[in-house]
């Protein structure tokens, strides 16, 4: 697949189409990979990579490179272009301005799985299909199945189905299927408030408020971010107390409620693991439980739930006496 | 030292609208009718000018419950801000109770200019509600407690 986009960006490039290309470059080891902008044919061959370890959304760097000089050429995954369609209908992007390549996946790989399973000082992964040989600097050589270290985000996998795009680089394209991203929302719905509240705090209180799950959201893409103002208090520093860490989260996904696409980069970049996809879900979950089934980014025309009303809405009240135990 | 126990006297912050729950709260006075004192009235333009913010900041500064109360759907002076507010209020109460905050320390009332009965009846059961539960321990920031 690697070889054919590289092929495709080469021509699109040389017919003057775009005159630069977004997509992944090459780290020192096969995991790290970067999302990077390519300028000319040699660049793109001696760094363009495109493999299970590129796993970045890079929808939110068009924001910024679709406003450059020129056309760009984005390879976008099923994930990254619901995050591309749902910015276009905030008008984040110039979709003029972006030649889109839809990419399938069939799922990308969470190094730090591989690592949990003991292995340190990897030096090399190879692809053999359905599994990774991984050696390491100790000599150990192991193999690892695929489908156990897949990212979680991917194993909730929503779509395959890419929303936007200028052509495809496989036909014919994938479709959203079925699957069980809210069963964890709901195993803790059924809990008590004290087994919640102990559950949360555990997670949360691991916060060091690193912001990368808010840099790195699509969603947020607020020039001026309400923890960026210095007189909150609670400006771009660790957070003090427990209230503190409450209060991050939930305003933070209480910002993107109705805009997330359930993309799930924020729970792959946080450093300290906390599923921070569950409180996107559960917002998820609950619009589309009260106010009917809605896809943030699926569809360019309907209105996101939290900008809209109806008069016949459920009234506040409802959250005593719906879900959980009391 | 003998700590002394203070009987538990719960803070109550109301958001409430100026063109309805606040006039609604004026004439509930007028009428002398009695509701906790507890209650701090906060005057805001509508209901959905409040933002998930100003409750949380709220329970930050030491309150024990929030309610907001606006104009009866439909009655809205801008014809639309409460519907708004509806949403937003019940995703954000629902989150916190995912979040195992105890669900009864807020609430949405919608109040008329007119009912000033409903409003003192309103706190009244509000203030009950809060003194059940008791002090707010899991959204509180110790560092803004004055005892
Ligand atoms: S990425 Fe994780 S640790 Fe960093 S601010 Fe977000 S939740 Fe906190
Ligand atoms: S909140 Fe997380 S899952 Fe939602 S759009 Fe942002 S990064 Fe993606
Ligand atoms: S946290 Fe809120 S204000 Fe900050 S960037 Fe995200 S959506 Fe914007």
């Amino acid at each position: 697949m690697q070889d054919r986009m590289i092929a495709r960006a080469k021509e699109l490039l040389a017919d003057g189409t775009v005159n630069r290309v977004m997509g992944w470059q090459k780290g020192e080891f096969t995991y790290d990979i970067t999302p990077a902008v390519f300028h000319t044919a040699e660049e793109l061959d001696r760094d363009f990579v495109c493999n299970d370890f590129a796993a970045a959304n890079v929808s939110k760097y068009l924001v910024k490179e679709s406003r450059k000089e020129g056309r760009i050429l984005a390879f976008l995954k099923p994930c990254d272009s619901y995050s591309f369609a749902q910015l276009m209908k905030e008008h984040r992007v110039l979709r003029e301005n972006v030649y889109i390549i839809g990419i399938p996946s069939w799922g990308k790989t969470d190094f730090e799985k591989i690592k949990a399973r003991g292995l340190s000082g990897i030096k090399n992964i190879k692809d053999n299909g359905a599994d990774y040989f991984v050696e390491t600097v100790y000599g150990d050589e192991v193999t690892v199945p695929k489908y156990e270290v897949m990212l979680d985000r991917c194993k909730d996998c929503k779509s395959k189905k890419i929303v936007v795009y200028d052509e495809l680089l496989e036909e014919p394209n994938g479709d959203v299927i079925e699957n069980h991203r809210f069963d964890e929302v709901a195993r803790l719905e059924a809990m008590t408030p004290d087994e919640r509240f102990a559950f949360w705090r555990n997670e949360l209180s691991r916060c060091i408020r690193c912001n990368a799950c808010r840099n790195v959201c699509p969603a947020c893409t607020c020039e001026k971010c309400v923890f960026d103002n210095r007189d909150s208090g609670v400006e771009n520093k660790a957070a003090a107390d427990s209230f503190e860490e409450n209060m991050f989260h939930i305003i933070r996904a209480f910002h993107v409620a109705g805009r997330c696409t359930d993309c799930g980069e924020c729970s792959r970049v946080c450093p300290q693991h906390i599923p921070l996809h569950l409180l996107n879900r559960k917002f998820i979950k609950d619009m589309n439980e009260l106010y009917g089934d809605y896809q943030a980014g699926a569809d360019p025309d309907t209105r996101p739930p939290m900008t809209d009303f109806r008069f016949d809405d459920c009234e506040p009240s409802v959250v005593y006496e719906r879900g959980g135990a009391k | 030292m003998q700590v002394e126990k203070k009987p538990f006297k719960p803070l109550i912050v109301a958001f409430c609208c100026n063109w309805c729950s606040y006039a609604g709260a004026d004439l509930a006075g007028t009428n002398r009718l009695n509701y906790p004192a507890d209650v701090k009235i906060i005057r805001v333009p509508c209901s959905c000018r409040v933002n998930p913010l100003f409750i949380l900041r709220a329970f930050q500064r030491g309150a024990d419950g929030v309610i907001i109360c606006g104009c009866h759907p439909g009655d809205c002076h801008y014809t639309t801000g409460n519907y708004y507010a509806r949403r937003r209020m019940t995703l954000l109460f629902s989150m916190l109770d995912y979040l195992g905050i105890e669900k009864g320390r807020t609430r949405v009332e919608w109040v008329s200019a007119a009912e000033g009965q409903k409003f003192a009846e309103t706190m009244n059961s509000f203030v009950e509600t809060i003194c059940s539960l008791g002090e707010n321990k899991r959204l509180e920031d110790l560092r803004c407690k004055t005892e």
